[in-house]
């Protein structure tokens, strides 16, 4: 016999002046492999139609569904309800402005985090399209795919003690693409440059070394080595700074 | 209400349209692109596999060129394609790919000296050669004469997609997430843009463009069981459609998978039957050694899904919550091979079944795949019908794949069209002068607005939206699935047909206030519908068996009559029918029709017909 579940959702529509913020009961009946997408999809096909959720993918690939369920962030796609109890509370992720009930706005968060961090190759060289391709060793393309796979779901800014207390934090997603770039060969600009940009309480000194990004990543990246690693190369620009003043 | 002015618009934010986008804002225009979702989220990202392009560096690919990817590629489309398109891609894709590389894209690279790998489960060695150190590597797909895939590991497409994002934040094309487009602006020649709805508060909004595109993806989201992505949902043709101007092409042509896993539909790869894994029915039988004494499950996808859906028709199959299905047994390859070589594949059966493959079977069914058809274009990417209207990637039937897509060239198409038609599009905006009829804006308004209120008063009736969707998702996977025969084609239609009239009749059981989800999906059922309908009559017309689209009453591809290219518009808005035109596949022919290959081999000759 299979269970029963009680979903206890967050419901708010600020479009709507009669909405206020509450939480809501659901009861579904549990089927072989139900993840939480097939379970919130059954509850507003069947219950309540006007249930606002994310999900693009539903894979683990896009990062649209990162929730927090039954206290943690985490990626709804891949949570498969018979590891949880048969009470699940699921809430918005916090941090990002919310759309209603479970959506929240990451698009505007990353948009934002791109434009401070110039989340692009700075490079001099023209593109010559008769001419073969740049070389490149293997294990530097390898490396940085390792820190490209952030899908930028948001749980590791959610779970983050200083981007909950200030908001100008830029959080592990954007220390992780600084690292991606830093270590790009075909990216020219110095120690320096990036000082300017995470150099600050805003970037990597405000950290306050909690670790829950990386405990919450869905993607297993490694964002605490990747913390270390901006940390010492910053902390020594910034003694190289002193003394050539 | 906000009007926004662009002289680029693209309707999807995937790799087509940021690629065109880019191309643009080179040239000096401004570009934006709407997306359902931020556009890193786009399918684009989804893909794993990788990118052909014929670099050669790899010792696998010596020898390979534009000419030899040419001919895998018409091929490859069963003579369904435009062979000037093919042409067009196969010999551009090598300058995309270091294009991209530039950009910043970590390609996998040479690495010279011995490695290993695997053909059908049997061991060989490969040296690479210490010349070509550090270029593009490539990697083995289906259907490729060479090593053709470009990669990075087992996220190209999201690496690609992270790249072009930014180079679009670089460039400053403005991406406008979580924003749908819902109607087009046009006067009957030319188009200038859309009437959008925010899906952060629901207002409606008007983008004015001189170019509009759409590169919104593919629209498996009309069946049932699909790989697609949830926003791949044909929102955005469905709004061409609606013109009654915009014909699609080649609708009936729908690629499935025969690993797809249920209940989510993703993707297990074909490695695993490549490595020795089998497929079990409901008594934990091997079968497709009955069908295929010689390949059984490595026979082509078309053909193992074409088998499987058989086998289960025959009552073979596994009952479940979600539906019929089969097992994939990969237990006898041991722990060690499922969690080396197989990893991705067991992280998705643990992830997203709770099946663990070492000691469990995994439910399998084939699952659609990939649209052929979409947006008629030329080979500049202009729609057909509406002048400023262009269309490029899985959306549009610019028509390099005709009746089946080779695995990486779906991908490739997304950049190399991009580009293409970016340049074209630059073009087309340097001469332009236009002027932006308010008039007409108006009543595109006013008509989206009143379609709303009906959907939120139940003015025109109260059937249920995600039910009609769900009849409608039914009738095509009964009636135009791997499968198809008159019988059931006629029956499909007359279901859609029914699912039409219900489709008029949808009104809301929410309040419809702010982005409402259950609004956003009555919006474009009734279009949706019109596209099932394009599909399955369509197939029905179509009498013969080409590439993906299999009729068991016309098993022969049939040159002679029918290599032809399926027009399809929706003429007046109270049609309950296509109406189906058709024009040749190709109107350049550098590879005269032969055999494939692989597959049903009976052909009807084009020299067959009469003078």
């Amino acid at each position: 016999m299979s269970r029963l579940l009680k979903l206890n959702i967050f419901r708010y529509n600020p479009e709507d002046e009669q909405s206020a913020p509450h939480m809501q009961e659901f009861v579904l009946e549990e089927t072989d492999s139900m993840t939480l997408f097939i379970a919130l999809n059954r509850v507003r096909e069947e219950q309540d139609p006007s249930l606002q959720f994310d999900f693009c993918c539903r894979a683990g690939i896009c990062g649209s569904c990162g929730m927090v369920i039954n206290g943690r962030p985490g990626l709804a796609c891949h949570t498969k309800t018979r590891d949880l109890p048969g009470e699940i509370t699921l809430l918005p992720l916090p941090v990002f402005k919310l759309v209603g009930d479970l959506s929240v706005d990451t698009g505007t968060w990353f948009r934002e985090m791109y434009t401070k961090t110039e989340s692009w190759i700075h490079t001099n060289k023209v593109f010559d399209p008769t001419a073969l391709e740049e070389r490149m060793d293997n294990k530097d393309a390898v490396a940085i795919y390792e820190l490209e796979r952030c899908v930028e779901c948001g749980c590791c800014i959610s779970a983050c003690g200083t981007a909950r207390l200030r908001e100008d934090f830029m959080g592990a997603a954007a220390l992780n693409r600084v690292a991606r770039f830093l270590i790009d060969p075909r990216d020219q600009r110095t120690d320096r440059d990036y000082y300017d940009i995470i150099g600050n309480d805003m970037g990597i000194f405000g950290c306050m070394g909690l670790l829950a990004c990386e405990d919450v990543c869905p993607k297993h990246l490694p964002l605490q080595n990747q913390l270390g690693f901006l940390r010492r190369k910053m902390g020594i620009t910034s003694i190289k700074r002193l003394f050539s003043k | 209400m906000q009007t926004i002015y662009t002289d680029f618009l693209v309707v999807g934010a995937g790799l087509a349209g940021e690629r065109a986008a880019v191309e643009t804002a080179e040239a000096g225009f401004s570009a934006i692109c709407l997306s359902l979702v931020p556009a890193r989220r786009s399918h684009s990202s989804a893909a794993q596999g990788g990118m052909q392009a014929s670099l050669g560096n790899s010792v696998m690919g010596e020898g390979d060129g534009p000419d030899v990817h040419f001919a895998d590629t018409v091929k490859g489309s069963d003579w369904g394609c435009d062979q000037e398109v093919a042409r067009l891609f196969a010999d551009t894709a090598p300058i995309e790919m270091r294009r991209l590389a530039h950009w910043g894209v970590p390609w996998n690279r040479v690495v010279p000296g011995k490695s290993i790998y695997y053909k059908g489960g049997k061991q060989f060695e490969k040296v690479e050669a210490a010349e070509k150190e550090g270029l593009i590597m490539a990697r083995s797909f289906g259907g490729t004469a060479k090593w053709r895939t470009c990669y990075t590991s087992d996220g190209t497409g999201h690496a690609v997609m992270c790249t072009m994002d930014n180079r679009c934040a670089e460039k400053g094309v403005e991406v406008h997430d979580k924003t749908e487009a819902i109607a087009l602006l046009q006067d009957g020649e030319a188009c200038f843009g859309v009437v959008a709805r925010c899906l952060r508060t629901g207002e409606l909004r008007v983008y004015l463009s001189k170019a509009t595109m759409i590169a919104a993806g593919g629209f498996g989201r009309i069946y049932p069981n699909t790989t697609n992505a949830v926003i791949c949902d044909g929102g955005a043709h469905a709004m061409c459609v609606a013109t009654g101007l915009v014909p699609m092409g080649n609708m009936e042509a729908v690629q499935f998978h025969p690993t797809g896993i249920v209940p989510t539909d993703i993707l297990v790869t074909e490695g695993c039957r490549g490595d020795g894994g089998t497929l079990l029915d409901v008594d934990e039988k091997r079968f497709m050694n009955i069908y295929e004494p010689e390949k059984a499950e490595l026979a082509s996808r078309d053909v193992v899904s074409r088998w499987m859906t058989h086998h289960m028709r025959e009552g073979h199959g596994v009952k479940s919550p979600y539906g019929e299905h089969l097992w994939l047994d990969i237990r006898h390859l041991g722990r060690e091979h499922i969690t080396g070589k197989l990893r991705e594949v067991y992280e998705i059966c643990t992830s997203f079944l709770g099946v663990d493959p070492i000691h469990q079977l995994i439910p399998v069914r084939p699952t659609q795949h990939y649209s052929m058809g979409g947006v008629r274009t030329n080979k500049d990417g202009a729609a057909y019908g509406l002048k400023g209207l262009f269309a490029a990637g899985e959306a549009a039937c610019w028509d390099m794949h005709g009746f089946n897509r080779l695995g990486g060239n779906s991908l490739a198409e997304t950049v190399v069209a991009g580009g293409i038609i970016g340049r074209r599009i630059a073009e087309f905006l340097e001469g332009c002068e236009t002027e932006f009829k308010t008039g007409l804006t108006n009543d595109e308004v006013k008509r989206q607005q009143a379609r709303i209120d009906a959907l939120i008063s139940g003015r025109d009736g109260s059937e249920n939206v995600y039910k009609v969707r769900a009849a409608m998702q039914d009738a095509l996977h009964k009636g135009a699935n791997i499968f198809r025969t008159q019988e059931g084609l006629e029956k499909c239609v007359a279901d859609l047909q029914e699912a039409l009239i219900r489709a008029k009749k949808v009104g809301l059981r929410s309040n419809g206030k702010g982005v409402n989800p259950e609004l956003t999906a009555a919006l474009k059922l009734e279009g949706q519908v019109r596209l099932a309908l394009m599909v399955a009559y369509g197939a029905l017309m179509r009498t013969e068996s080409r590439g993906s689209h299999n009729r068991e009453d016309f098993p022969a591809r049939n040159d002679r009559d029918w290599l032809t290219r399926t027009l399809a518009y929706w003429k007046k808005p109270e049609d309950t029918l296509p109406t189906l035109e058709y024009e040749p596949s190709t109107t350049v022919v550098e590879i005269p029709p032969g055999d494939r290959g692989y597959g049903h081999a009976e052909i009807i000759s084009a020299d067959d017909k009469k003078e």
